[in-house]
C-alpha cells in the first residue's frame, strides 16, 4: 500500500493515471455507474434545495406557495427570528466545546500514533494499539450511564467540560487509526537520518512526523470537528440549563418551541450547518483524500 | 509504570516512545474503559441516576430479559442495521467507483454529495420531519398522493424513513472509502481483463468487487457499528415510535435510564449493545482474514 498522500494530487497525465479504466474513454462511459451518480445527487439536492428556499419564505408564503418553488420574495426574517433567540450563545458553547476537545485529542492521538508506529516492537505499544483498536468496535455510546455517573462524581455535570472530556476520549480510536497509517508513510530514512543527527524522539516528532503528515492531521482536525460539533448524545444527558446548549441539542428544543413555523426552524437549521459549511469549502480536499486515505487500506 | 521506563529500543537506550501513548491512554481509560466496565458493573445495581446506588444482584438483568419488550427491540437493531447495510452498501460501491472514474464533472458532483455528511443527524431529523409532513410536507405541497402519506405515523412508513435518512446521510462517506478503494487497485488488472476480452460489467464484477474485499469488511465494520448508535436521528425524527416500531436498543437504554429512571436495566441494555458491537466486529473481521493492511497486492 503506497498511497503518499502528502499533498492534494490534482493532475497526473499519464494515460495510466488511477481511476482511467480502460474502457471508460470518451464514447464507452460507464453507464451504470453514471445513472446512479445522478440519481443520487437528486435524492441529496432536492432536500436540501428544499430547506434552502423554505428557510427563505415568509410564513404565510410557506402554505400557498409550491414546496420547490422558489420564495416570491425572499425575506431574512425567519434567520433574524432565530438569532434573536440565544442561538448565539449556543453557538459559542458549540464553538468551545469543539475547539477545546479537537485540539487535545488530535495532539495526544498523534504522539500515541507516533509512539505505535515507531514502537511496535514494545509490547506495551501493542498493548495499546489493540485497546483503541478494540475501541473502534464498541457503540461508545453505550458507556453513556457511566460516563454520567463519573461527571456528577466529578462535579462537572453542566458543565461544557463536562462535554469535552468524554469527546476527546471517544475521539482517539479513530484518530490514531488514521495518523498512524500516514505516519506508516514517512520512509525509513528519513527517521533513521534524524537519528543520525542526534535528534530526540520529541524533536522528531515534532520537526519530521508533524510536518510531513501535515494532511492526516488536518483531516483528523475537519472530522473530529465535525462529529463533535453535531454531537448530540452528551449534550443531551451531561447538560441540563439553557446556558450550557449547544447548537443539535438547541435545534431540538427549536422544534418544541417554534413547532409549526417550519420557515424559522429550517433557517435554524441552515444556521447551524453554516460554520461546517465554510470548513468544508475551505477543507474539502484534504478532508476527502485524508478519509479515503485513512480508511480505504 | 516502572514497566514502562525499562523500556529500551535498538540501541539498547531509554525510549520515551512510551510515554507519548500515556496522554492519550489517560483519556481513554478514564472516559472510555473504565466506563465500559463501569456499565458491566452498573447492570447489576438498582440506581435511580441520582440517589445512591444499591447492588441488587441479577433483579435488573431478570427486568430486562423477562420484558417483552425486549426481542422487539432486538430484532428493530437488527432490522434497521441489516437494511440500512443492504441499502447503503450497493449504493456506496456503485458511487465510489462512479467517482473513481474520471469524468469531467466528477469534481462538481463530490461538492454536492457530501454536503449531507456535514449536517447533524439532528439537524436533517429537523428537517425531514417538516419535510414529511403529511398537510404541510412536500407531499401535501406538491399534490402528490403517495407523497403526502402519514410517513411517521405507520409503523412501516417509520421504519422505512429511517433507514432512508441514515441512507441521506451516510451514503456520501461510504462512497469516499470505496472511491479510495477502487483507487488503489492496480490498473494492470485491468489491462489483462481487457486483453482478455471481458467488457465494463465483467471488469466490475470480477475484479473491481472482489479487489474491494477488505475496503467492503472496513466499510461494513464502520456502517453495522454506527447502526448500533442511531440514538439522536431516531431520538428527533420518530421518539422511537410510532408505538415501538423504531425503538432501538440505544433509544431503549437512554429512555428507561434517563426517562423512567431505571438505571440499571438500561446498563444491562447497554452491555447488550456492547457485546453486539464486538461480536459482529469479530465476525467481520473473522470474515477479512488476518489483515487488512495486505490486501489489494495480488497480482500487481
Amino acid at each position: 500500500m503506497t498511497t503518499t498522500l502528502t499533498k492534494p494530487q490534482p493532475q497526473k497525465t499519464t494515460p495510466r493515471e488511477r481511476g482511467h479504466r480502460p474502457g471508460a474513454t470518451a464514447h464507452r462511459r460507464n453507464w451504470l455507474g453514471g445513472l446512479a451518480g445522478w440519481l443520487w445527487l437528486a435524492v441529496v439536492v432536492v432536500p436540501l434545495y428544499w430547506i434552502l428556499i423554505t428557510s427563505l419564505k415568509a410564513r404565510s408564503n410557506y402554505y400557498a406557495s409550491n414546496p420547490l418553488a422558489p420564495p416570491t420574495d425572499p425575506t431574512l426574517d425567519n434567520y433574524e427570528l432565530v438569532l434573536e433567540s440565544d442561538f448565539i450563545s449556543y453557538f459559542w458553547n458549540s464553538v468551545v466545546v469543539t475547539a477545546g476537545a479537537v485540539v487535545p485529542a488530535v495532539a495526544v492521538s498523534f504522539m500515541a500514533a507516533y509512539a505505535i508506529v515507531r514502537g511496535w516492537r514494545m509490547r506495551f505499544l501493542r498493548v495499546v494499539n489493540g485497546m483503541f483498536l478494540m475501541g473502534l468496535a464498541i457503540p461508545l455510546q453505550a458507556t453513556a450511564i457511566p460516563v454520567y455517573l463519573i461527571i456528577i462524581k466529578l462535579q462537572l455535570y453542566d458543565s461544557l467540560l463536562a462535554l469535552i472530556l468524554p469527546s476527546i476520549a471517544f475521539a482517539i480510536p479513530l484518530s490514531v487509526l488514521i495518523l498512524a497509517n500516514f505516519i506508516r508513510d514517512v520512509p525509513k530514512e528519513l527517521f533513521d537520518s534524524m537519528r543520525v543527527d542526534g535528534a530526540t524522539e520529541w524533536g522528531t516528532l515534532w520537526r519530521l512526523a508533524a510536518p510531513l503528515t501535515r494532511p492526516a492531521i488536518l483531516t483528523v482536525t475537519i472530522f473530529n470537528a465535525l462529529t463533535i460539533w453535531n454531537g448530540f448524545l452528551l449534550p443531551l444527558i451531561l447538560t441540563q440549563s439553557p446556558s450550557q446548549r449547544t447548537l443539535p441539542l438547541a435545534l431540538w428544543t427549536f422544534q418544541g418551541e417554534y413547532g409549526v413555523n417550519v420557515p424559522a426552524l429550517l433557517a435554524a437549521v441552515v444556521l447551524t450547518t453554516l460554520p461546517l459549511i465554510i470548513l468544508y469549502a475551505f477543507g474539502r480536499r484534504q478532508l476527502l483524500s485524508g478519509l479515503t486515505a485513512g480508511f480505504s487500506r | 509504570m516502572s514497566a514502562l521506563t525499562g523500556s529500551t529500543g535498538r540501541e539498547g537506550r531509554r525510549s520515551i516512545l512510551p510515554w507519548l501513548a500515556v496522554p492519550a491512554l489517560l483519556f481513554f481509560v478514564g472516559f472510555a474503559l473504565v466506563p465500559l466496565v463501569g456499565v458491566f458493573a452498573l447492570s447489576f445495581t438498582t440506581w435511580d441516576g441520582i440517589g445512591t446506588i444499591h447492588p441488587s444482584g441479577l433483579t435488573s438483568w431478570r427486568a430486562v430479559l423477562t420484558n417483552p419488550g425486549l426481542p422487539h427491540a432486538l430484532w428493530v437493531t437488527f432490522l434497521v442495521m441489516a437494511v440500512s447495510w443492504a441499502v447503503q452498501t450497493p449504493a456506496s460501491i456503485l458511487l465510489g467507483t462512479f467517482l473513481a472514474g474520471r469524468q469531467r464533472y466528477r469534481a462538481v458532483l463530490s461538492l454536492i454529495y457530501f454536503v449531507p455528511l456535514l449536517l447533524s443527524s439532528a439537524a436533517i431529523a429537523v428537517a425531514y420531519r417538516a419535510l414529511l409532513d403529511p398537510n404541510f410536507g412536500l407531499g401535501a405541497g406538491l399534490g402528490f398522493e403517495w407523497l403526502s402519506k402519514d410517513w411517521l405515523g405507520r409503523p412501516w412508513l417509520a421504519f422505512g424513513v429511517v433507514v432512508f435518512v441514515v441512507s441521506w446521510q451516510f451514503v456520501p462517506f461510504h462512497s469516499l472509502i470505496y472511491q479510495g478503494g477502487v483507487q488503489q487497485i492496480p490498473q494492470s488488472l485491468y489491462e489483462a481483463a481487457q486483453l482478455d476480452g471481458a467488457g465494463q460489467i465483467r471488469q466490475f464484477f470480477s475484479i473491481t468487487l472482489p479487489q474491494l474485499k477488505y475496503t467492503i469488511i472496513t466499510s461494513s465494520t464502520l456502517m453495522v457499528i454506527g447502526s448500533l448508535t442511531f440514538f439522536d436521528l431516531i431520538f428527533v425524527l420518530t421518539e422511537g415510535g410510532p408505538g415501538d416500531a423504531t425503538r432501538v436498543l440505544a433509544l431503549d437504554m437512554y429512555k428507561r435510564g434517563f426517562q423512567a429512571e431505571l438505571m440499571g436495566p438500561a446498563s444491562a441494555i447497554a452491555v447488550i449493545l456492547v457485546l453486539m458491537g464486538l461480536a459482529i466486529a469479530l465476525l467481520l473481521r473473522r470474515l477479512g482474514g488476518r489483515d487488512a493492511g495486505e490486501s489489494q497486492l495480488e497480482g500487481a
